[in-house]
């Protein structure tokens, strides 16, 4: 997409034309920040990752200290210790998608559609949406944690209620983390959703309708579809960040080592046990992992238009 | 409903329908109707009514009061898609992110009709499009998607077909062509049409029945020639067509006929042909019965005589001249005259005398005086649109 525009250009540099050779080269002059940008701080990383991925450590060396080798086991190794936390995480992360979509649907609607015809209401619905980002996110996580925790009155009421049985706990568990990323990534999910919603053509839903689709069949063959880019951008910024997320599922925060995602793995693996190699080695997995999916997703949604 | 077409056209029917929007009232009272198997054309200035008749009728807008008979079945209160009705949009409103294959079987599958593709393929035949029937309705010209968007309503057999100035945002050429279309499609389908317009030539060409609409009511209703050789009221002498209007006192009135004075003038109109017969009335004579006489004409019975008057204004316009014609005590008379010769007869400055057969005068049932041609426009809502307007102008230009 955003690769093939710039194929566009290198391809419109052949004509041997003085004019357009003049003009694509100020096209490359223009273009060069943004590749060099891309070379030192995507590729250059990238590349080191990839190596230090196949390092090994150092005979008699001290803890952390790593050559240059071609270790593949580091892959085999870390897949077949940490192969539960990477399924963990994709199915968190695709739940906390979902139930970030069919909250932000129906917001995104409203504020799209319904308040059309109040705009001071609509700028401040929009404002609310994002206002969370004014308090760091990891305060408000925290803040969760509080809400969530035993002495809390709304999980007192659920043992008081016997809907919670006694001894069990809110946070920790894989509710408590699904809830936490589905709760950071609403406001990722709703604003792309309410771009498309806020341009529907309400004569599209009004044609549905008197082509006897009712309303149930109007949503879902018109206001869906016509809704689709916005659909698939808040998917995929909701789902590929929290498939690598690490601090909802944190100890600290609302998870527990069961509900450990590839994240906290690598986090650990990096900054706790300096095993440099398997951090990097899962972070390409997980890379790998996240592409394979989001690319079928994008090319399946035949999305020209979402980029 | 579901699963069936309609065997035939249905009758339309509107009783007492009153439709009040916050600020101002778009229907009062309308009682209307349509007859099944017809061509019907709403044709009215915009602001009139006639398109929330429309809506109303398709159940895009709750009427606020009144009832709305299919085929003598009660639809008031149900849902645009429980009606046997479908609408050709004024944007078309074809699905973007739909092949026109598939906006044509659209109808089709919601009513789980059988053989909606193949039934679809055969609409897009019947306005010659079938070859397109895999592109996305924006491939295709404003044309052709006019005619998708007919292909999309006729082909699920609307007891009504509803068509909301469809025909606007084509250009004359086109817009001919698709007149003649839409004619020979709704004899041949023999559908009710109710055709929605500002557009009076429009109307008189395609309709069987033509209903004059003004602030929310009908004016008069009835065949496109009757219409215009009978207008009643004053709005539909100017708005469909144009007409020469004079106000004076009934003087005489025989069994056959009346005699008006205009500013010192006899004029006598047929009995029949006034909506009054006594005291002042307003009567009219449309400009292309009108004829024009270089020399003083002798009276003759059964024919009026104005003049002299001077002409002001000569418009040259192919087929016909129109002449602009100064009378004293009578104010600028319209007259069109088919150009037999080279070129216009008379120039500016030139006195002439008008005359026109008795039979082709009428008498209206208003004056012009209480029918402006348009509505005042202070309600609440054109108030709005007009700063609306003219808030955007200057942001144009700013």
């Amino acid at each position: 997409m955003a690769f093939g525009a710039f194929g566009a250009t290198t391809t419109a540099t052949t004509p041997a034309e003085p004019a357009i050779r003049k003009r694509s080269r100020v096209v490359l002059l223009l273009l060069l920040p943004g590749i060099l940008y891309l070379a030192l701080f995507f590729l250059a990383p990238l590349l080191s990752l990839v190596i230090t991925s196949f390092q090994a450590p150092v005979e008699f060396g001290d803890i952390g200290q790593y050559q240059t080798a071609f270790r593949w086991e580091n892959y085999t190794t870390v897949l077949d210790a940490y192969g539960p936390h990477i399924l963990r995480s994709f199915v968190f992360a695709a739940t906390a998608t979902v139930a970030a979509l069919l909250f932000s649907f129906p917001l995104a609607y409203f504020i799209g559609v319904k308040l059309r015809r109040f705009p001071l209401l609509q700028a401040l619905a929009l404002t609310l949406v994002i206002a969370p980002f004014f308090i760091s996110f990891l305060l408000r996580t925290l803040a969760w944690k509080q809400l969530l925790s035993d002495e809390s009155w709304f999980v007192s009421a659920l043992h008081g209620m016997q809907i919670l049985p006694p001894g069990e706990h809110v946070t920790g568990t894989a509710f408590s983390v699904i809830f936490g990323l589905t709760y950071n990534f609403i406001p990722f999910m709703t604003l792309p959703i309410y771009t498309s919603l806020e341009r529907l053509d309400l004569r599209y839903v009004e044609a549905g309708g008197d082509l006897y689709a009712g309303p149930a069949s109007t949503f879902f063959r018109v206001t869906v579809p016509l809704a689709a880019p916005g659909i698939i951008s808040g998917a995929l910024l909701t789902f590929i960040p929290a498939a690598g997320d690490y601090i909802n599922a944190s100890r600290d925060f609302l998870g527990s080592t069961d509900t450990a995602m590839i994240g906290n793995v690598i986090e650990a693996n990096f900054l706790v046990l300096q095993n440099y190699p398997a951090a990097a080695a899962l972070s390409l997995i997980l890379m790998v992992a996240i592409l394979i999916p989001v690319s079928v997703y994008v090319m399946r949604s035949g999305t020209d238009d979402l980029l | 409903m579901a699963g069936s077409f309609a065997e035939s056209g249905a009758d339309l029917e509107l009783v007492g329908i009153t439709k009040r929007f916050p600020g101002f009232t778009a229907i009062e009272d309308l009682n209307l109707t349509i007859p099944a198997g017809s061509f019907f054309a709403l044709l009215g200035p915009s602001g009139c009514g006639k398109t929330t008749t429309l809506r109303l009728v398709a159940g895009l807008e709750d009427a606020t009061a009144g009832r709305i008979l299919i085929g003598g079945t009660d639809v008031t209160n149900t849902k645009s898609f429980q009606r046997p009705v479908n609408t050709v949009f004024q944007s078309y409103a074809l699905f973007p992110h739909m092949t026109v294959l598939e906006n044509v079987a659209f109808g089709l599958k919601r009513r789980k009709i059988a053989d909606a593709t193949a039934k679809a393929h055969e609409a897009l035949r019947l306005v010659e499009l079938d070859h397109l029937a895999q592109r996305k309705p924006q491939q295709l010209s404003g044309g052709q998607q006019q005619r998708v968007a007919l292909a999309r309503a006729v082909v699920n057999r609307p007891a009504l077909l509803l068509l909301d100035e469809p025909l606007g945002a084509l250009d004359l050429k086109l817009r001919r062509q698709m007149q003649i279309e839409l004619k020979n499609i709704q004899q041949d389908v023999g559908l009710t049409f109710l055709h929605v317009t500002h557009d009076q030539e429009e109307a008189m060409t395609m309709a069987d029945t033509v209903a004059v609409m003004n602030k929310g009511q009908i004016e008069q209703m009835g065949a496109p020639e009757e219409l215009y050789e009978l207008p009643k009221t004053a709005f539909v002498a100017n708005f469909l067509g144009q007409s020469n209007l004079f106000t004076g006192a009934v003087t005489s009135s025989g069994d056959t006929s009346i005699v008006v004075d205009v500013a010192g003038r006899k004029i006598e109109i047929p009995r029949e042909r006034a909506q009054r017969h006594a005291g002042n009335v307003t009567i009219g004579v449309r400009p292309e019965k009108l004829r024009l006489h270089t020399e003083p004409p002798a009276a003759q019975p059964g024919s009026n005589v104005l003049g002299p008057g001077r002409v002001t204004d000569v418009s040259f316009s192919g087929v016909s001249t129109q002449y602009q014609v100064a009378v004293p005590g009578l104010g600028t008379l319209v007259v069109f005259a088919q150009n037999m010769v080279f070129g216009p007869v008379v120039s500016p400055g030139a006195e002439v005398w008008l005359t026109w057969t008795t039979d082709h005068g009428f008498g209206l049932l208003d004056d012009p005086a209480d029918a402006p041609r348009f509505a005042a426009d202070t309600d609440t809502h054109s108030l709005a649109v007009q700063r609306r307007e003219k808030l955007e102008a200057e942001l144009e230009e700013a």
